[in-house]
């Protein structure tokens, strides 16, 4: 559905993307996942023809539409603040797509308001058409520029930060919905996020990006078990990362708080210094004996929990090693 | 407002409103007062007399020309200028930003020499106008130049600022669905935009109708022909027609006094802010 090619992108001097490769098949939901800054938004506007790449190729649906404005890529933006046009009804802003159409494609006002109204009831806006953008909430307008993407049938959605500017409650209910919905009609689509919570749980698939690159790609699952980088398994999760000993320097092993085994005999031992409940788990956190770093560890919280200043030995049973470069010389368990 | 921690005592801050209050009312309030009482002075007939003498008349209709003319120019030329300042990249940007203020910083007369050294009689078109018989100097073109260089900046001025911050979201939106660039500005920025233009061309205008000193230099003052109300005011000041020239002045005073209102009103109702104003 989608084919990027070497697509790289520079603001005056600053390399905002460098070679990026991406392939998408339809009816995929894919994330963009990486900080502030690595180039999300920036991709997602190359892709829609916002923004013009400095070399590289871009297909869509097997069309090199590389040079091709984003009046003529037929896909559906949501822009991070909404863009609702606000001197305009939400029914007038959702059919607008329509009533800027011209010839013979277009509909006659009645159609173009009752595939609004048809529209509203998707996104589960029912009998708010009448009102102004300013006389709804955030989660409200979120929905309604939703459906003004939609009215134009995209053959792509793209959301750029969707949930971003909304509180936590509204954005746990609108990931599920928006999650039902991409399973209800099956429009490929890619939203930009810097949440990997919000990234694991809707994507099929995640792309980390950093610094203008794509770090890696693969299931939400995959990307969490397995990053392939220190930035990956740094950014994408919780991360324990201790130097290793009688290796070049800069090498380091990296465990999640949880992958580890609790023995008496165990390789390291932390000094408790804070304690806390995380959901369904003990939260350790302190330094390690020996070498001084600071690790976390997640402990069952059917067992008691442990004591400051305790000291507790264990083992990760489940490690990745990264050499200075970054390369994975080491994986999987050990 | 709450209390700031820099907030001076009450007797400063009476003693500051009170000096406040004063200048305006003597630098604003009293010559405005002192124009309708000068006008009125011999009462309602001679004022309105004066009005209504042919060169007077001429005066005010020369004025409502111009106005008519370059109000409706500067508004197509100061939204073009701010649209292509704050949606686009182009080279020239800079340059184009400092000349959108340079009527504001070069004196009127100083802009007025300008059109004179380029079709005046001995100016650098001169001969070629004077060939095909076209005046501009000391006719009504030149007026109108003067008057459009002049106004230039006022609706540049108060679209910028807004435009900057309402940033090219709600276009891209549009172009996304599918509008084409004509479309976009009907249906997306001119609604967005409505009420600072509206602002700023009420400013142009009242700028337009009071302009003297540009005007003065091109108009060459010929009565009933090249004299707009405020030349006018200052022939009929300088013959010690002091009810003529009071009346007329009366007129731009009013105009002045109904911008203020409506600028007013509009700040209230829409909420603009203050910034980037003159
Ligand atoms: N129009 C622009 N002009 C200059 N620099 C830009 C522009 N857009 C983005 N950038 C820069 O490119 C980098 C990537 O930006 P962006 O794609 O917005 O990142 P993200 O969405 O991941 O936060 C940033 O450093 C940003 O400052
Ligand atoms: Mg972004």
């Amino acid at each position: 559905m989608i084919h990027l090619r070497g697509i790289t992108k520079r603001f005056g001097d600053y390399p905002a993307l460098h070679g990026i490769d991406l392939d998408v098949a339809p009816g995929e939901f894919i994330a963009l996942l990486g900080p502030s800054g690595s180039g999300k938004t920036t991709l997602l506007r190359i892709i829609a023809g916002l923004e013009f790449q400095d070399s590289g190729t871009v297909l869509l649906g097997g069309e090199d539409v590389s040079s091709l404005p984003v009046a003529q890529r037929h896909v559906g933006f949501v822009f991070q603040h909404y863009a609702l046009f606000r001197h305009m009804t939400v029914a007038d802003n959702v059919a607008f797509g329509l009533s800027v159409r011209r010839g013979k494609d277009r509909l006659p006002k009645a159609a173009r308001h009752a595939r609004a109204e048809e529209l509203l009831r998707l996104v589960q806006l029912e009998g708010l058409g009448s009102r102004y953008p300013g006389q709804l909430s955030g989660g409200q307008r979120q929905r309604v520029a939703l459906a003004r993407a939609l009215a134009i049938e995209p053959r792509l959605l793209l959301l750029d930060e969707p949930f971003g500017a909304l509180d936590a409650k509204v954005r746990k209910d609108l990931r599920r919905w928006l999650r039902d919905l991409h399973k209800q009609m099956g429009l490929t689509s890619i939203f930009v996020t810097h949440d990997q919570e919000e990234a694991l749980e809707l994507a099929d698939r995640v792309v980390v990006m950093n610094q203008g690159r794509i770090e890696q790609i693969g299931a939400p699952d995959a990307v969490y078990m397995n990053p392939e980088t220190p930035f990956v398994s740094h950014f994408v999760g919780e991360t324990n990362r201790l130097p290793v000993p009688g290796t070049a320097a800069g090498s380091e092993i990296h465990f999640r708080p949880h992958e580890i085994t609790l023995a008496p005999d165990g390789a390291e031992a932390l000094l408790v210094d804070n304690v806390f409940r995380k959901g369904a788990v003990w939260r350790a956190e302190g330094l390690l004996e020996g070498s001084g770093q600071f690790v976390e560890l997640d402990l069952p919280s059917s067992g008691e929990a442990p004591r400051l200043g305790q000291t507790i030995r264990f083992n990760p049973h489940r490690a990745r090693m990264f050499n200075a470069n970054g390369d994975q010389t080491q994986g999987e368990t050990r | 407002m709450s209390m700031a921690p820099t907030s001076e005592s009450p007797l400063a801050r009476a003693a500051l409103i009170t000096v406040a209050l004063v200048f305006l009312g003597f630098f604003l309030l009293l010559p405005l007062l002192a124009v309708f009482s000068e006008a009125l002075r011999q009462g309602a007939g001679p004022f309105l007399d004066a009005l209504h003498t042919p060169d007077a008349l001429a005066a005010i209709r020369l004025t409502l020309l111009i106005a008519a003319i370059s109000v409706p120019l500067n508004m197509v030329f100061g939204v073009a200028a701010s649209w292509a300042i704050t949606k686009f990249q182009f080279p020239g940007k800079a340059l184009l930003i400092t000349l959108i203020d340079l009527p504001f910083s070069v004196s009127p007369v100083v802009s007025g020499l300008i059109f004179v050294l380029l079709f005046g009689a001995n100016g650098l078109f001169g001969a070629w106008l004077a060939e095909h018989d076209l005046k501009i100097i000391f006719a009504v073109p030149g007026i109108v130049l003067a008057t459009v260089f002049i106004t230039f900046p006022f609706v540049a001025r108060e679209l910028i600022p807004l435009m900057l911050e309402q940033g090219k979201d709600d276009e891209e939106a549009a172009i996304s669905l599918g509008a084409n660039g004509w479309q976009t500005f009907w249906h997306v920025t001119l609604p967005n935009i409505r009420w600072g233009l509206l602002y700023g061309v009420l400013l142009c205008n009242a700028r337009a109708m009071g302009e003297f000193g540009a005007v003065s230099v091109v108009s060459g003052h010929i009565r009933g022909e090249t004299n707009t109300m405020p030349l006018h005011v200052e022939i009929l000041y300088n013959e010690y027609d002091f009810v003529g020239a009071f009346a007329v002045a009366s007129l731009l005073a009013l105009l002045a006094l109904v911008t203020l209102i409506a600028k007013t009103v509009l700040e209230w109702r829409f909420g603009l802010h203050a910034g980037a104003r003159h």
